[in-house]
């Protein structure tokens, strides 16, 4: 009991809103650029390098007064394919999602290949998920795949 | 068919392949017909790197079936030169005409391009992607030299890590039950994910470092160009430049109805005394690609 109380210290807790937990310390940033929380404008809570048995070391993202949608959510699977969202109604935890890879993914990340138009001119990427498992995209434009490991933002 | 883009082999279905065959075979049984098909129409040719015979193909369909030709034949002379993007290029040309065949060397470009583009968009080559139209006059000159798709042994020869046309060339062969064999240098093997694509999909494949294995057994032998700026190790290409060619002597006690394709420009990889053989059949393929070429802009505009 008194160690839940400690962990809950580090981050308060929020009346309403959205939590996103168990992002991987290293995407926290990407995380927060993909959702463009720099453009809120409510509370935001942001914990960065908590300690995690699975993970290692994560990140936490609370939002307060905002419910994102799935679909908005869902664009974070890229590099934070085992995070949890919590949605918090009167200090509550009233729904509890995972994120899913969706089928396309448009903008986010870059195609790997260099000769690609994506690469070369003013044009948002868009790409097929072949895989979810391992997460693989095939771009829309130049048909190459885009690997995990060579995930980088766009 | 009509008002699509085609800038994938991918974008036309097993229908849509037939549909182009028989369309091409009318227009090489029957030429005079259809001298006034395209009457009225602007067709423009923009080659943002030159490929001559790709566009003089193309241009050829046009003007036999009576169209009009706008375009240019490299970038220098174009806006590009001024630093135009490839959207805006697009897009004013689009104004000016019924349909774009292009061509440009970056991946991609032509999907970007039917994205922004008033007319459909025919890609004649997008850098080592796609270039559909050689893949569907392939499959007609196979067609026609075999009289059928189905069950075909074909054997492919040279570059198959980089030809773009052999990899399109598998792909659109999946709804005929082909067996494939290929022949390569080491260094120029077919890629592992186009071999994975065979064995998902069941279609039997072997390869081979010597050609005259399988020679004997081939229906059709479809070579490519092996070129030395491939290789990292020049010695390596010194090595290999010769195994790989082929020759008229070799050509003996080979299947009757055996043909070999090429889609050229040919350097050395097959010795020019095969070219009188009967089973030579390289420089009609480059034919078949302007009745291929007049079938898909006719059924693109909605003529035929």
């Amino acid at each position: 009991m008194e160690k839940k109380n400690l962990k809950e210290l580090k981050v308060s807790a929020i009346k309403e809103g959205t939590v996103i937990d168990h992002i991987p310390a290293r995407s926290l940033f990407k995380v927060i650029s993909i959702l463009e929380l720099q453009k809120m404008e409510t509370q935001i809570t942001i914990g960065y390098n908590f300690e995690s048995k699975k993970l290692g070391q994560k990140g936490i993202i609370k939002i307060s007064d905002k419910f994102l949608s799935q679909k908005d959510l869902n664009k974070i699977a890229l590099f934070a394919p085992e995070a949890k969202i919590n949605i918090i109604r009167n200090y509550k935890v009233i729904e509890k999602n995972v994120v899913q890879v969706p089928d396309s993914i448009e903008g986010i990340v870059k195609c790997m290949n260099p000769k690609c138009i994506t690469n070369n001119e003013d044009v948002k990427t868009k790409f097929t998920v072949i895989e979810k498992k391992n997460v693989t995209l095939k771009c829309k434009y130049c048909e190459k795949i885009t690997d995990q490991e060579h995930f980088e933002m766009k | 068919m009509k008002n699509k883009s085609l800038v994938s082999i991918h974008d036309y279905s097993k229908t849509d392949y037939l549909r182009i065959m028989d369309l091409a075979e009318e227009f090489e049984r029957n030429p005079r017909n259809y001298g006034n098909l395209l009457t009225g129409k602007v067709v423009a040719t923009l080659f943002f790197e030159p490929s001559t015979r790709t566009r003089l193909s193309f241009e050829s369909a046009v003007q036999r079936l009576g169209g009009r030709i706008i375009g240019f034949a490299d970038s220098s002379s174009s806006s590009v030169s001024k630093g135009e993007t490839l959207k805006d290029t697009i897009k004013t040309v689009s104004q000016y005409s019924d349909l774009i065949v292009m061509r440009h060397p970056i991946e991609g470009s032509a999907r970007w391009a039917s994205e922004v583009s008033d007319v459909p968009i025919v890609n004649a080559g997008d850098g080592a992607n796609q270039h559909p139209t050689q893949c569907l006059l392939d499959l007609y000159t196979m067609k026609q030299t075999q009289g059928k798709l189905d069950n075909l042994i074909i054997t492919m020869v040279g570059d198959l890590k980089y030809g773009r046309t052999v990899h399109s060339l598998i792909q659109a062969m999946l709804y005929f039950s082909p067996s494939f064999h290929f022949v390569s240098p080491e260094e120029l093997k077919m890629p592992n994910e186009y071999k994975m694509f065979l064995k998902e999909k069941k279609i039997p494949f072997k390869e081979h470092h010597d050609l005259s294995e399988v020679l004997k057994i081939s229906d059709i032998i479809y070579v490519t160009r092996v070129q030395r700026e491939r290789f990292s190790d020049p010695i390596e290409y010194e090595k290999v430049k010769n195994a790989f060619v082929l020759k008229n002597s070799m050509l003996e006690d080979t299947k009757p109805g055996l043909k070999i394709l090429h889609p050229l420009p040919r350097v050395n990889e097959i010795n020019e005394d095969v070219d009188t053989n009967k089973k030579a059949y390289y420089f009609r393929q480059a034919l078949n690609g302007v009745y291929t070429r007049m079938a898909i802009i006719s059924s693109i505009l909605g003529l035929k």
